[in-house]
């Protein structure tokens, strides 16, 4: 079965929008959920991607019949809906998905972003890439294969990067007669693996993309299934918890000084607030100085602003007037991040060049730059067994492994179990000033 | 202490106020990391947000960098009295690079054909532009949302040192942590609402009460019908063709690009909120409006590769 369907199909289908009345209102108290979805064509994954825009009015006509014609003009009998999602020439010409593609779809209750991800090993980076960002993430499994390996390493990435959320689509529930039995095996199977990884919220949900059950609306073919349909869950699934407001961290990014008579005294820490909460009068310590004060303002682009939570972007001033430039970090006297130069961070390469130990790369973290060098290779990740290879030598791309560095000046970081924003880095190669490596940082290295 | 739902909801940002804080903080990081950006400026309502923002990231100082506007000499006059006006209201510099100046220099040619747009000839001339001011960063109010190439592109987009959008070999982009290391010579183009829609450019724009060009409201107009759109009828070399009779019609533009190359569409909408409930019930794109991408399936990837935006 392909993941092609024709638009017939598409339009047949209720709309989700049909009858909604349209309020500004409800429109500005939206919020937005960021999720990946990662999966092959032949998982259906085009056709789900499809039917949500389609559902929800993402997709317009002339893209429609710029899709509709360019399938034509290939021969293919129906409506190819990849041909929407695949945006370069080289993916429409060999049918692939390289790279990670951004789409956009609301609802009245919420704003979403895809990250349309490749499902290959071969296109692991890509994957990362568009899960670092991700509140969700949505597995799609074939119900006639079952829990294969593919599900396992797009499972084990979803819990290194963090995504607080899962939601495992047994998609083509239409080819296995809505079989109730066959779902609950896969559940189990999927459970029992998935007891490996910390991922604290999965929901299963039995659906068929191509007849749009479970999709949109409830189907009326599995009475055994009380869930919610998935948007009803993308809808409604609680992010709110998500981020982190006990432990204020504010990296700054930007000193705003106005050298104008009127704002003389003006004197702003220019950040995105990474964890908790500030507040006018808050006692802070800024790193690595040492140096204390206090809030004396909050505010956006000279509006002053109550309290700042992540991840809004503001200015700072102080009640005094200490040294902070950027790449330092505001945070409370009594809640201060770690500060260490030895490292041990899992880290996924992306550069056809392999990471070499004892080599010396440039990174970034937070709004700060240091170089490094690599001291250990501590194990291998082999993302199909999930097995440990203690005597590998080097991470060649698309390869996952923990690794001990040294920083030339201590970093302030969390664990990226604890704080996404202040316990990842990125790894820069010094001679092509490309993005070789991602990093989610463990802790101190422990000798 | 313990962390409610309750306490959290108190915090809960908006998914405008959420992409307003991301475009805040990739401008912060642009003018950290280069030595001279500048901010493309059209007079479209895309940049008219791009210098909103701005506004909210360096303000009340001044930009760290001036608006560029690449001139076709193909604008609405609408458009350039609103660029002057707004420029003279924020005070900060534009530097306006004209595109007839490198076709006189030779240097940019007119596409062939009785009625050339002025498309193409834009992107030796933004060229031109980074070389003689040394650019090594340009913000543009592009959007994913608007074409499936620009799909795939990264907020920062590198190019190489002939402008050149290379899309199988793009870097890696976490979490919100932007590599804008680069070679001299080599530039930067960066995508700060990437992820905004034209519907939430619209929803933003309501709420901020930003002020725009007349064009966008709904208005009388001389029109012709070419090629199934509304084509704007103004002084020449816009003027109606043979076998063309313009009729006047009530009519706005959801995107101001040039005159040679932008329809119009039938519409009553004369306030922030009508427009915002017919991008709602709208069936067709914004850029459906713009005929020159319809000249291919891959004519935004080709001209990216060339340079273009």
């Amino acid at each position: 079965m392909s993941a092609e369907t024709t638009q017939s199909d598409l339009s047949t289908s209720t709309n989700a929008n049909q009858g909604m009345e349209f309020s500004t209102d409800a429109y500005l108290d939206m919020d937005l959920l960021r999720f990946l979805t990662c999966g092959s064509v032949d998982d259906g994954k085009s056709t789900l991607i499809g039917r949500l825009l389609y559902d929800s009015k993402s997709i317009f006509e002339d893209q429609l019949e710029a899709a509709e014609s360019a399938s034509l003009s290939r021969g293919d009998e129906r409506m190819n809906l990849a041909l929407l999602t695949d945006g370069l020439r080289a993916e429409r010409e060999q049918g692939i998905t390289i790279d990670v593609a951004y789409r956009y779809f609301a609802t009245p209750k919420r704003k979403f972003i895809i990250a349309d991800c490749p499902g290959h090993v071969q296109y692991t980076r890509n994957m990362v890439t568009g899960a670092s960002t991700a509140n969700l993430a949505l597995i799609l499994i074939d119900a006639r294969h079952g829990v294969i390996e593919q599900s396992r390493r797009h499972s084990f990435i979803t819990s290194l990067l963090r995504i607080p959320h899962l939601v495992v689509c047994v998609n083509k529930m239409d080819l296995v007669d809505w079989s109730q039995e066959t779902y609950e095996k896969i559940r189990t199977d999927f459970e029992e693996f998935a007891a490996r990884f910390e991922i604290n919220d999965i929901t299963f949900i039995p659906m068929s993309a191509l007849t749009g059950d479970n999709v949109v609306n409830r189907s009326d073919k599995m009475d055994w299934y009380q869930g919610p349909s998935l948007l009803h869950h993308l809808e409604n699934v609680h992010i709110a918890g998500d981020r982190d407001m006990i432990d204020p961290r504010f990296p700054v990014q930007w000193v705003i000084r106005p050298q104008s008579d009127e704002h003389h005294d003006y004197r702003g820490y220019g950040g995105q607030v990474a964890s908790g909460v500030f507040q006018k009068g808050d006692e802070i310590v800024a790193l690595p100085s040492g140096m204390t004060s206090k809030i004396k303002s909050i505010d956006i682009g000279g509006s002053e602003i109550g309290f700042a939570s992540p991840p809004q972007s503001v200015s700072i001033q102080l009640e005094d007037d200490i040294d902070i430039s950027r790449g330092d970090m505001i945070c409370r006297p009594n809640n201060q991040p770690n500060s260490g130069q030895n490292i041990d961070a899992m880290v996924v390469w992306m550069a056809d060049q392999p990471m070499v130990v004892g080599k010396k790369y440039t990174i970034r973290h937070t709004s700060n730059e240091a170089r490094c060098v690599v001291k250990d290779l501590r194990y291998r990740m082999d993302i199909e067994t999930l097995h440990r290879i203690e005597d590998a030598t080097d991470l060649k791309l698309n390869e996952i492994g923990r690794v001990s560095f040294r920083m030339t000046k201590p970093l302030f970081f969390d664990p990226y179990r604890q704080c996404r924003a202040t316990g990842s880095f990125i790894i820069v190669d010094e001679q092509t000033n490309n993005t070789v490596g991602a990093a989610m940082i463990i802790g101190e290295t422990s000798s | 202490m313990t962390q409610t739902a309750e306490s959290n909801a108190h915090y809960k940002l908006t998914h405008l106020k959420a992409l307003e804080a991301e475009a805040i903080h990739i401008m912060r990081e642009v003018a950290a990391q280069f030595e001279k950006p500048a901010l493309m400026f059209s007079g479209g309502k895309d940049s008219i947000v791009m210098v909103h923002l701005a506004k909210k990231a360096f303000r009340p100082a001044k930009f760290p960098f001036p608006l560029l506007h690449i001139d076709t000499g193909h604008n609405f006059p609408e458009a350039l009295d609103f660029r002057d006006k707004l420029v003279s209201d924020l005070g900060e510099r534009l530097i306006v690079h004209k595109v007839q100046d490198l076709i006189d220099k030779g240097i940019a040619s007119e596409d062939p054909g009785p009625y050339p747009s002025r498309n193409r000839a834009q992107i030796p001339t933004l060229l031109d532009a980074i070389e003689t001011y040394r650019f090594d960063a340009l913000f543009g109010g592009a959007r994913r949302d608007e074409e499936k190439a620009r799909a795939k592109e990264r907020i920062f987009s590198f190019r190489d040192d002939f402008g050149q959008w290379d899309p199988k070999n793009q870097r890696p982009e976490l979490w919100n942590l932007y590599n804008g290391r680069h070679q001299m010579g080599e530039n930067i183009r960066v995508f700060p609402i990437s992820n905004w829609t034209e519907m939430d450019v619209w929803q933003y724009i309501m709420l901020e009460n930003i002020e725009i060009p007349a064009l966008y409201f709904s208005h009388e107009r001389d029109v012709v019908t070419r090629m199934g759109q509304l084509v704007p009828v103004g002084d020449a070399p816009f003027g109606a063709r043979e076998g063309e009779e313009p009729v006047r019609r009530t009519v706005r533009f959801r995107t101001v690009g040039d005159m040679s190359c932008t329809a119009a569409t039938d519409s009553p909408a004369a306030t922030l909120e009508d427009i915002v409930a017919e991008v709602a019930a709208a069936r067709a794109s914004e850029r459906g409006a713009r005929m020159d991408d319809k000249t291919n399936e891959a004519a935004m990837e080709d001209r990216k590769k060339e340079g273009y935006f």
